[in-house]
């Protein structure tokens, strides 16, 4: 579905975007997951034709963004990190125009437009000005325009942004079940790791426009950073007797593939208590480039979690 | 399928809607052109004021009106809803037509309004004049329109940009065409400019036209520019659309 080959986009005094090579086959559902300024949008722009990469190539459901632009933009659908529906628009005329910039006709569009207003549980605020309407409605109304020609590949820069977390697990559900009945393709950028580690079976990581890791979550854990199993004891000696890891006085600390079995193995030597700690994909980021994804955490994770 | 007609009237309807779902903001962009009207026409001389005067005031609301609405497309560039709408295979050429297209609109509102207000003043209308003074402003409202479009996507990283270029040129536009005085009196090169002013020639051609003299050389005047406006407007338009992200 998608192929890219040193993409690349450079704005005046940045390298947004710095030669990524991504593959996507169909009815994938990958995370972009990176921070700040990573380069996620740009990168999406990239792929639904908004801007031409600087250099290298990308094919996006078949043809390439640069030269075949309407064959691609007939094929997705986007949802971007702003606001798709015009402020001064009423929800559900917004819908049937987008319908209509897709070639359906009124009634199709209409059907249409309604069937994703129910969807999405638009029902209450659909014929009102979209001004109007709170920053989570109008998400909302983004997303059913994104979806109206149900395209076969779905890019989502940050959907769940501004959601609440009702809402934002309605729209987890509701993506997930778009790729369950249809088999759509969904590229889509996060800053929720949760989000991306709950949903995604890919997910590739970028900082300052590089993919730096791509993989499944759970690959990615342990790969980067393993299980962390912390095991106390009521006095030196005893934790003296377990062979390997890192010792701090009474508490001995261990990496490993599989935490809770080693938990289990180690048990017999007596601790007094067990704690396995699983990775998170922060953790996983902070391996490998030194800095937190979280924004609100200004020192890194791991040395609060053993404070 | 799809084609450029297609989409400019998808674009145009869309443009369209919020117009016709709330009426009174075409109203309320004329409130300006209705002051001037009231405050500038019991001071010219003579009988014929009005007939001179009301013309020129349907010209000035289109002004207004067109050259502003660039900053709803600079809105939806900030916002978000242009770059959605660039995502769709909409043509670029019919994103700035249908959007010059529906100027035409509360054009012809703006102007059934201000000489159904003026016609118990003593207004005459002259019909079929009238309609083709109007057919001429259509062509150049699609042109301001364009234009103003083009600013916007000009200025969509510098807002302050649109209004300062739309504020400075116009009053001079206005000025300059003879809208709210004669500049028949004034020094020469006042009157150049006057005469490099394409409005300058639409306004006459109105002034014409709304009083029943059809077959004029003002008619000729105004349609020739208008037209060139119009065709101008949509040629950079599109290009500028054409290169729009
Ligand atoms: N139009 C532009 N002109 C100049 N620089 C730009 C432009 N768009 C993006 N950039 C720069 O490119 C870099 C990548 O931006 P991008 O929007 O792709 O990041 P992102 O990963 O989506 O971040 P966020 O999580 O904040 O949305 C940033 O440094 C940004 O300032
Ligand atoms: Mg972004």
């Amino acid at each position: 579905m998608i192929e890219t080959r040193e993409l690349t986009k450079q704005f005046k005094d940045v390298r947004a975007v710095d030669g990524i090579d991504l593959t996507v086959a169909r009815g994938e559902l990958v995370a972009l997951l990176g921070p700040n300024g990573a380069g996620k949008s740009t990168t999406l722009r990239m792929l639904t034709t908004l801007i031409p990469p600087t250099s290298g190539s990308a094919r996006v459901a078949g043809f390439d963004v640069a030269r075949k632009q309407r064959e691609v933009r007939l094929r997705i659908g986007y949802i971007g990190q702003g606001n798709g529906a015009g402020h001064s628009q009423r929800g559900r005329d917004e819908l049937i125009s987008q319908g209509r910039a897709y070639g359906l006709r009124v009634p199709a569009a209409r059907k249409r437009a309604d069937e994703l207003i129910d969807s999405l549980g638009l029902g209450e605020v659909a014929n009102r000005t979209v001004s109007t309407l709170s920053g989570g409605q109008r998400r909302r109304l983004d997303i059913a325009m994104g979806l109206i020609h149900a395209p076969e590949l779905l890019f989502l820069d940050e959907p769940s942004t501004g959601l609440d977390p009702q809402n934002r697990a309605n729209l987890q559900e509701h993506i997930l079940r778009l790729r369950a009945e249809h088999g759509t393709t969904i590229v889509l950028t996060t800053h929720y790791l949760d989000e991306a580690d709950s949903m995604a079976e890919r997910v590739v990581v970028i900082d300052h426009g590089r993919i730096i890791a791509d993989d499944t979550p759970q690959q990615l854990k342990a790969k980067h950073v393993g299980d962390r199993v912390i095991l106390g004891f009521d006095s030196e000696q005893a934790a003296a007797r377990v062979p390997d890891g890192t010792r701090d006085g009474t508490v001995v600390r261990i990496t490993s593939d599989d935490g809770p079995r080693l938990a289990a193995r180690l048990a017999s030597l007596g601790p007094v208590s067990i704690e396995v700690v699983r990775p998170t994909l922060d953790d996983v980021f902070l391996t490998l480039t030194g800095r937190s994804l979280r924004e609100d955490v200004a020192a890194p994770a791991p040395a609060l979690l053993e404070a | 399928m799809t084609s450029l007609l297609t989409d400019t009237r998808v674009v145009f309807s869309r443009e369209l809607r919020p117009v016709v779902r709330d009426p009174f903001s075409v109203i309320f962009s004329m409130v300006q052109p209705l002051f001037f009207l009231g405050l500038f026409a019991p001071l010219l001389p003579g009988d014929g004021s009005l007939q001179w005067f009301v013309p020129g005031i349907i010209v000035m609301s289109c002004l207004f009106g067109s050259s502003m609405t660039g900053s709803n497309l600079l809105f939806e560039i900030q916002t978000g809803s242009h770059e959605r709408m660039l995502v769709t295979p909409l043509r670029r050429p019919a994103l700035l037509i249908g959007r010059a297209l529906k100027e035409i609109v509360p054009m012809l509102a703006q102007a059934v309004l201000i000489v159904a207000v003026c016609i118990p003043f003593g207004f005459r209308l002259h019909l079929g004049g009238a309609l083709l003074g109007l057919l001429i402003l259509a062509g150049f409202c699609i042109g301001l329109g364009a234009l103003s479009y083009t600013l916007a996507l000009a200025s969509k990283n510098t807002e302050w940009l649109f209004w300062t270029v739309q504020q400075t040129l116009l009053f001079p536009l206005l000025l300059l065409a003879g809208v709210l005085l004669p500049l028949d009196d004034g020094p020469g090169w006042l009157q150049a400019l006057s005469k490099i002013n394409p409005m300058t020639y639409v306004v006459n051609a109105e002034r014409a036209l709304f009083n029943g003299e059809v077959l004029t050389r003002h008619t000729l005047a105004g349609l020739v520019a208008a037209v060139l406006v119009g065709a101008l407007g949509l040629f950079v338009g599109v290009r500028a659309m054409q290169r729009s992200d």
